[in-house]
């Protein structure tokens, strides 16, 4: 029974999803909802390593930056302006599978990095990422790249449309394979590993397996969530791709919302980047990250497990699944 | 000599310069009450993180139950039949009392199993749990979060949690440390049951010498990593060797 | 291109920048190394320390390095005040591995947000005698402005050293790290002493901004680029080793310095990064390491 409610709402919200463009006229609507939905993507991403597993990636900008600089490598291999139409089905994988290859290579490094180490780690992987892109011409380097979408959108009428589809999409996938991961082994056994590493092990739980999964998982989904963003944002370099923005907000998203289950992320990254979207249109964009850093700071002092940790201790549900 | 279970012979570690094991050899026979001594830093602990894969030894082999182990992780040696449990507990502190039992159960013990449904796997998972729970004497702790245990029930759910993942082989790390008197007679009762009623071969290491003297059938001392003595327990408090070992020069 | 004065000068340079890497990370190296708290905003504060510099100049034209040392008492209370919320939300529960770290990645965000909501994003920089002339010696070119800094951070670094191998206070914070059992002994109060010594840390990170915008102009996002530098140079130097700290932090300002001479200064960040994903893959307990 529970799992049909779930996915009754995985297909009520890919309907609406579908329908949204054929109601909301306005662009701008639909662009601040895609930003949303990409958070819902990054915030899901992270949790899956960080909030399951206990590994906190600070590097999330960087995987997420080189989603988007495979779709720009893909883009640069055409010839001015003569990209094929259905180029981004091929971006779309390709960003994902690249940053999974890294993400699977993160995941070796914690055979030997624990706590805060790894974290370190991967922040300073993103560093390295981006002078690599910044030093890389055929990308644009430091001077950024002019990304023109085709004339010819694929089933949608406008750009703007097909990306809030596909970014609403890839929300809704990644929730159900987020979904999917804490309910089964995988779950259960990363839930091990972020309370006691040494005893999973000894406990029979392959961790090194699990934390490779969970990695290239991590990885994949914030490759696919950064590979439409060049033909979302027209314009790319280095330094805003790589926004620290990116991996604040794909930390701070679950910690708000709480972190051990799929639901955290989705209410994080709701509320939190809806709010900043307000906030940045009626107040100024710097206040909106002045927002999050307090969020997050108050809410790991406060309220350690989030929005999920207050609805359990105030409704009294103890499993709100 | 099938009536072997675990075989250590000529295990060398060294960290550095220093050699925290020096061509340590100890067999433990199926079905046994095995006793490891030693004064601090004697190089126990070193040994019995290399026979559960934790570290890995230089030099020397450890072979269980006929199986080389080099290589191997701590989870593919668990899943052979060794498991411990750790000196300072480290339960799985988000998780209640009975889900720290699921892990094993789910990982090692019913691994493999095909069940009709996550509602029917559970279901096996938890009836397992139980069982174990209520021959500890904790079944009424089953759905208690395992961060707010008192001491004697953390060191309960540690061997708990390591019978949950059904060993041949049970190396109990001081589990005793600290407890009252009465408290080590009701972990020490809780052992021998797991040996004669299960048939589980028992790894003791232990400071208190009553607890080691009074279960083990055998015993092995060691002193700045070498064996330096085996004999039954009413020998080796005699052995010289051992006298000098925990009194100095 | 490739010359012997190119060299030399690079060698020099490296020095000088390396004598000022050791200023902003040996506050990292107390509070890391020695305590284990993990202050990912160091170099936040860091910035903090620019920015005051570069006001107390702007206000009434006090000289960068005396505003340094004014707002070091400043600085230890703000340390003090930090970590007494850090233990009480973090350490005390057991909870600083995923919290405590996600509480000062918040805090990094916070100071440099506010720094733009106040400041912009320009650069800004300071005025003093020693900002722009330089001595020449043969082929050599030395500015004022490394070499006063690199003065200044020795001078740091001894007084640091003495202090926690000479004083009763400063031994106990070295017992913090190794031997509680120790340090109960002393009877003294592990997590005062802690509190004390996450002061100090901090304090460091006045004068280390200061001597930051003395060397280069400073804008509030480039405090996280530092995070490499001052992480590489803790972990290299091994935790806990002050005196490793040096050697590692003018192993890196040589090393940066090469790269931003022979390859060009877009690749310098990777130098510092890189060296850290290094030693943290092949030798995690660093160089000098205890």
């Amino acid at each position: 029974m529970k799992i049909s409610v779930f996915w009754i709402g995985v297909a009520v919200a890919l309907v609406v999803a579908l329908l949204t463009p054929h109601v909301v006229t306005n662009e701008f609507y639909l662009r601040t909802a895609y930003t949303v939905l990409q958070f819902v993507v990054l915030a899901t991403a992270w949790n899956i390593l960080g909030g399951y597993g206990g590994y906190v990636n600070f590097g999330s900008a960087g995987f997420f930056a080189i989603g988007a600089y495979s779709a720009v490598f893909i883009y640069k291999l055409f010839p001015l302006f003569q990209v094929p139409d259905y180029m981004i089905f091929v971006m779309l994988p390709l960003g994902g599978v690249v940053a999974a290859v890294i993400g699977l290579g993160t995941g070796y490094l914690t055979l030997r990095l624990r706590g805060v180490y790894f974290s370190i780690a991967t922040l300073a992987l993103a560093v390295v990422l981006q002078t690599l892109v910044t030093n890389w011409h055929f990308v644009g380097g430091a001077r950024g790249a002019s990304i023109l979408p085709p004339q010819t959108v694929p089933i949608f009428s406008t750009w703007g449309e097909f990306l809030f589809v596909l970014m609403a999409i890839l929300a809704i996938a990644s929730l159900a394979v987020a979904r999917y991961i804490e309910r089964s082994w995988i779950g259960r056994g990363l839930a091990a590993i972020r309370d006691n590493e040494e005893a999973a092990e000894c406990m029979g739980v392959p961790t090194l397996k699990l934390k490779l999964i969970g990695c290239t998982v991590s990885g994949f989904l914030f490759g696919v969530a950064g590979a439409p963003l060049p033909y979302y944002v027209n314009y790319i370099e280095p330094v805003s791709a790589f926004n620290l923005v990116y991996a604040v907000n794909a930390l701070a998203m679950p910690m708000i919302g709480g972190a051990t289950t799929w639901i955290g992320p989705l209410l994080g990254a709701v509320v939190l980047g809806t709010a900043q979207e307000v906030a940045r249109v009626t107040i100024s964009s710097e206040m909106n990250l002045l927002i999050v850093g307090v969020l997050l700071v108050f809410f790991v002092i406060a309220a350690p497990d989030g929005f999920v940790g207050l609805a359990r201790k105030y409704l009294g549900n103890r499993k709100s699944r | 000599m099938s009536d072997v279970l675990l075989q250590c012979s000529g295990v060398v570690k060294t960290f550095g310069g220093f050699t925290a094991l020096d061509q340590v050899s100890v067999d433990v026979k199926k079905g046994e009450r095995f006793g490891l001594i030693g004064p601090n830093g004697s190089g126990k602990t070193t040994l019995i993180n290399c026979i559960s894969g934790a570290l890995k030894n230089d030099g020397g082999t450890i072979t269980f139950d006929g199986t080389d182990m080099a290589g191997m992780a701590p989870h593919q040696r668990t899943r052979l039949g060794i498991c411990r449990s750790f000196q300072i507990p480290r339960p799985f502190t988000s998780m209640t009392v009975l889900e720290n039992l699921a892990i094993p159960f789910e990982y090692v013990a019913l691994r493999g199993h095909r069940h009709a449904s996550p509602d029917a796997e559970a279901k096996a998972v938890r009836e397992g749990a139980m069982a174990i729970l209520t021959e500890m004497g904790m079944a009424d702790k089953a759905s208690a979060p395992s961060s707010g245990l008192t001491q004697i029930e953390l060191r309960k759910l540690e061997l708990a949690r390591a019978m949950a993942a059904k060993p041949k082989l049970l190396i109990s790390d001081e589990a005793m440390a600290g407890l009252s008197n009465s408290e080590v007679d009701e972990i020490l009762d809780i052992l021998f049951r797991l040996n004669e009623q299960h048939g589980i071969t028992i790894v003791m290491i232990e400071h208190i010498m009553r607890a080691v003297m009074r279960f083990s059938q055998r015993v092995v001392c060691l002193d700045a990593g070498k064996k330096i003595a085996e004999a039954t327990p009413d020998l080796i408090v005699k052995d010289p060797n051992v006298e000098r070992a925990y009194l100095g020069e | 291109m490739f010359s012997f004065e190119l060299l030399i000068n690079a060698i020099v340079i490296g020095i000088l920048l390396g004598g000022f890497y050791a200023a902003i990370s040996l506050g990292l190296q107390v509070s890391f190394g020695l305590l284990d708290v993990v202050n990912i905003a160091h170099p936040a504060f860091i910035i903090l320390g620019s920015y005051i510099a570069y006001m107390m100049g702007k206000w009434i034209g006090l000289d960068p390095i005396l505003t340094g040392l004014l707002f070091m008492p400043v600085f230890f209370g703000l340390g003090m005040l930090v970590y007494r919320i850090y233990y009480e939300s973090f350490e005390k529960r057991g909870a600083e591995a995923l919290r405590g770290l996600a509480f000062f990645f918040g805090v990094l965000f916070i100071v440099e947000v506010a720094l733009i909501i106040v400041y912009g994003v320009d650069y800004r920089s300071v005025d003093a005698i020693y900002v722009g002339p330089k001595i020449e010696i043969g082929v050599l070119d030395l500015p004022l402005r490394m070499l006063v800094p690199f003065v200044v951070s020795m001078t740091m670094a001894i007084a640091l050293i003495l202090y926690l191998s000479k004083t009763f206070t400063g031994r106990a914070i070295k017992a913090v790290a190794q031997d509680r059992l120790a340090l109960q002994l002393m009877a003294a109060d592990p997590v005062k002493i802690k509190q004390l010594a996450f002061g100090i840390s901090l304090a460091t990170t006045a004068m280390a901004g200061a001597l930051l915008i003395i060397i280069l102009p400073v804008e509030p996002s480039v405090g996280r680029l530092y995070i490499g530098q001052v992480f590489a140079i803790v972990v290299l130097a091994g935790l806990g080793s002050i005196s490793g700290t040096v050697y590692a932090a003018i192993i890196l300002g040589v090393a940066e310095s090469f790269v931003q001479t022979f390859f060009g200064p877009s690749w310098s960040p990777a130098v510092s990064f890189g060296i850290l994903l290094l030693v943290l893959g092949v030798r995690p307990a660093g160089l000098f390491g205890r």
